[in-house]
């Protein structure tokens, strides 16, 4: 434990490399592009769009609590697709993230952790770069804000450090699994459907089935969606206990991660 | 003061087998030690026991074949690899040069890259800021620093790893084998600049193949074969007892060509070209020799060499002439001769017999030569003819070229300033 900590102090010397790596990071991946920047606005709203087509318009909202109107629906889905997207590119990069950087870890004195973080941040300025854009929509869908929306933030931290955890988790163990990464990229479509985003815990079904009740309560990202719609959609007080309970899973998974990428460390430069 | 300590040292990597990677890492997050699962036979030893200190302010060279340890050696000190057993301890900030320009992101400009290449060997952004216009000047990118690296050429991205590592001015600087990739400008400059790092007294650790630049800048030098020290100390000793094991190796590989050629099989049509001739008179055997009688393969410039042939007559055979020449491997024909062209009077042969050929000093430049030996009529009929069979190689650390080292030597009048050879 002593060692993580200093461990994790360390890494804060750093943090002048991460953000760097980070700008570098976005500067490089729409370098080339028309739109440049645009495009961190472009793919949610996309997303949104065909969500909004095929779940609002061609299959129809079915959850009396969205009001039956496919645009207040996208709205809905949007405040769940784009923090998840968040968490499945961090989650899908990390995989790949110690190999295809493999040359830092195999050529230069490098804290490998800097990897799966730098790729969970970048992917977190996406995600707010997103954020403003469904801000926006909730006037205009005809929802208000409610002084609820102030406790955002809290959840963003919650997912900040669940999906550190997890990143640390899949990117030191693909290292030596490689089939992780297939297995994430499926694992990652099944959790979506899992998760309440593109339909709302007070959906009938569940609600009907003490099984996928469980099921469902027991994923913390249940908890993180739903905090995301209480706060944006619903503008109601986000569900403490839950968030609560989520935020310890998510400082355990948080802790076995790191712990175990920092066992492995020394492998990596072999391996990758 | 000791600027590098290295205190019994081993590290032994895991051969690839994704068999036993599950068990592997099971024991690596019980135990935290990644070997103890594996069998021995699993495992490679790159490095064995090694200890050896560096005195800060010299400059260390380390030396050895491929795959002697050199590169986990320089990777242990610089922190990326961790030794399985023993302890590095190392004195002041360290720049490794081992791979330059490894943290590039192609997508990026030259300019970013100082930026973030800096931070990731220890500069600060002001640092970074101070130096970035002589990191540009000395990578003499002055024109394309804004564009993307992806497209500079392997050279000048090269220069520009370069010039940010020796930027980031370390205490010890650790090289492998970077200049290697330098063009004919640069890498005096690198030199130049190393040569700076000396004069400053700082700690340096050099890996390389090119033997003369280890003799010129090192004071020391230690010798890694197999994972093992062979022996440290001054230079100009540690460099001739390894290329003495070079010419060791270099004869055994030799002798064992030598070996593979029988002349008792059957030479069949397609070998006609190595062999050929009516066998009246065989040549059954050819040996080499040094002056002294022993059988060997790799000859120095000054040597001489003994040709040895076993020949053989099946009768009485009253016209002959024995003959050698000697081929470069570009297959230019440095010397040749025989008993005719010196006027020798055949007079008889039968049964058989030895004809040695003694050559008192070969003179040739550094090499690998092959040698024909023929057995033939006066007019040019062949009894016994063997084209390029045996080779030997002329080995020294003289650079010259041309086919034959005349023997010479310089001299100066008092005006000009030269120093010899060391």
């Amino acid at each position: 434990m002593l060692r993580l900590i200093r461990s994790l102090k360390e890494l804060y010397k750093y943090r002048m490399l991460i953000r760097n790596l980070v700008s570098r990071e976005l500067k490089a991946r729409y370098r080339g592009t028309i739109l440049g920047f645009l495009w961190s606005f472009f793919n949610p709203l996309l997303l949104m769009v065909i969500y909004t087509i095929v779940f609002g318009f061609i299959i129809g909202p079915r959850d009396p609590s969205l009001g039956g109107s496919p645009w207040l629906y996208a709205l809905f889905l949007f405040c769940g697709v784009l923090p998840w997207t968040w968490f499945s590119s961090s989650s899908l990069e990390s995989a790949n993230v110690l190999m295809v950087q493999g040359n830092l870890i195999k050529k230069i004195l490098f804290p490998s952790e800097i990897l799966p973080i730098v790729v969970v941040f970048s992917n977190f300025i996406h995600f707010l770069f997103g954020l403003p854009i469904l801000l926006l929509f909730v006037p205009i869908m005809g929802k208000t804000f409610t002084p609820f929306i102030l406790f955002l933030p809290v959840v963003v931290f919650v997912q900040f450090v669940f999906s550190m955890g997890f990143s640390f988790l899949i990117s030191s163990l693909t290292v030596h699994f490689r089939d992780i990464k297939d297995i994430l990229a499926n694992l990652l479509t099944f959790w979506f459907f899992a998760s309440p985003i593109i339909y709302p815990m007070t959906f009938a079904p569940i609600q009907k089935s003490a099984f996928l009740k469980v099921f469902l309560n027991l994923n913390p990202m249940t908890h993180i969606m739903q905090g995301y719609q209480n706060c944006i959609f619903f503008g109601s007080l986000v569900r403490w206990k839950r968030l609560g309970v989520t935020f310890l899973v998510a400082l355990i998974l948080f802790f076995v991660g790191y712990y175990i990428f920092d066992r492995l460390r020394e492998s990596f430069p072999e391996e990758v | 003061m000791i600027a590098i300590d290295v205190e019994n040292v081993t590290r032994i990597y895991q051969k690839y087998s994704a068999r036993h990677r599950f068990k592997t890492f099971k024991s690596a997050l019980v135990k935290g030690d990644l070997f103890k699962a594996l069998r021995p036979d699993e495992l490679v030893t790159a490095l064995n026991g090694i200890s050896f200190k560096v005195e800060k302010g010299t400059t260390f060279g380390v030396i050895g074949e491929n795959g002697s340890g050199k590169s986990t050696l320089l990777k242990i000190i610089a922190g990326i690899a961790k030794p399985t057993s023993g302890k590095v301890s190392v004195q002041g900030k360290v720049s490794a040069l081992i791979e330059l320009g490894a943290g590039f992101h192609p997508e990026i400009s030259g300019r970013e890259n100082v930026f973030i290449n800096g931070i990731m060997l220890g500069l600060s952004k002001r640092e970074i800021n101070e130096k970035f216009n002589e990191i540009v000047k000395f990578a003499e990118l002055e024109e394309f620093i804004d564009a993307p690296v992806k497209t500079y050429s392997s050279g000048m991205y090269m220069r520009l790893g370069f010039s940010i590592a020796i930027n980031v001015n370390p205490e010890i600087l650790l090289i492998d084998e970077v200049l290697a990739v330098g063009d004919a400008s640069f890498v005096p400059k690198c030199l130049d600049r190393i040569d700076n790092f000396r004069r400053r007294k700082k700690t340096i650790l050099f890996v390389s193949h090119d033997l003369t630049t280890v003799e010129k800048i090192c004071d020391q030098v230690i010798w890694l074969k197999d994972g093992k020290i062979q022996i440290i100390g001054e230079p100009k000793r540690v460099i001739d007892t390894y290329l003495q094991d070079i010419a060791h190796k270099q004869e055994d590989d030799f002798e064992v060509r030598h070996k593979e050629i029988d002349l008792e099989q059957k030479w069949e049509e397609e070998e006609r070209e190595k062999r050929w001739g009516g066998r009246e008179i065989e040549i059954r055997k050819v040996t080499l020799k040094s002056l002294d009688g022993q059988e060997k393969h790799v000859f120095a410039p000054k040597d001489g060499m003994i040709i040895e042939m076993d020949v053989k007559a099946s009768s009485q055979i009253k016209d002959f002439v024995f003959g050698i020449g000697i081929f470069n491997s570009k297959g230019v024909s440095c010397y040749g001769t025989n008993t005719h062209l010196e006027d020798f009077e055949p007079v008889s042969i039968r049964g058989e017999g030895k004809v040695v050929c003694k050559i008192s000093q070969l003179n040739l430049v550094n090499g690998t030569y092959y040698l024909d030996v023929a057995v033939h009529k006066r007019d040019g009929y062949p009894y016994d003819y063997h084209r390029n069979l045996y080779s030997f190689l002329v080995s020294s650390r003289y650079r010259d070229e041309g086919v034959s080292r005349l023997s010479h030597s310089w001299s100066f009048s008092p005006q000009i300033k030269i120093k010899p050879p060391k």
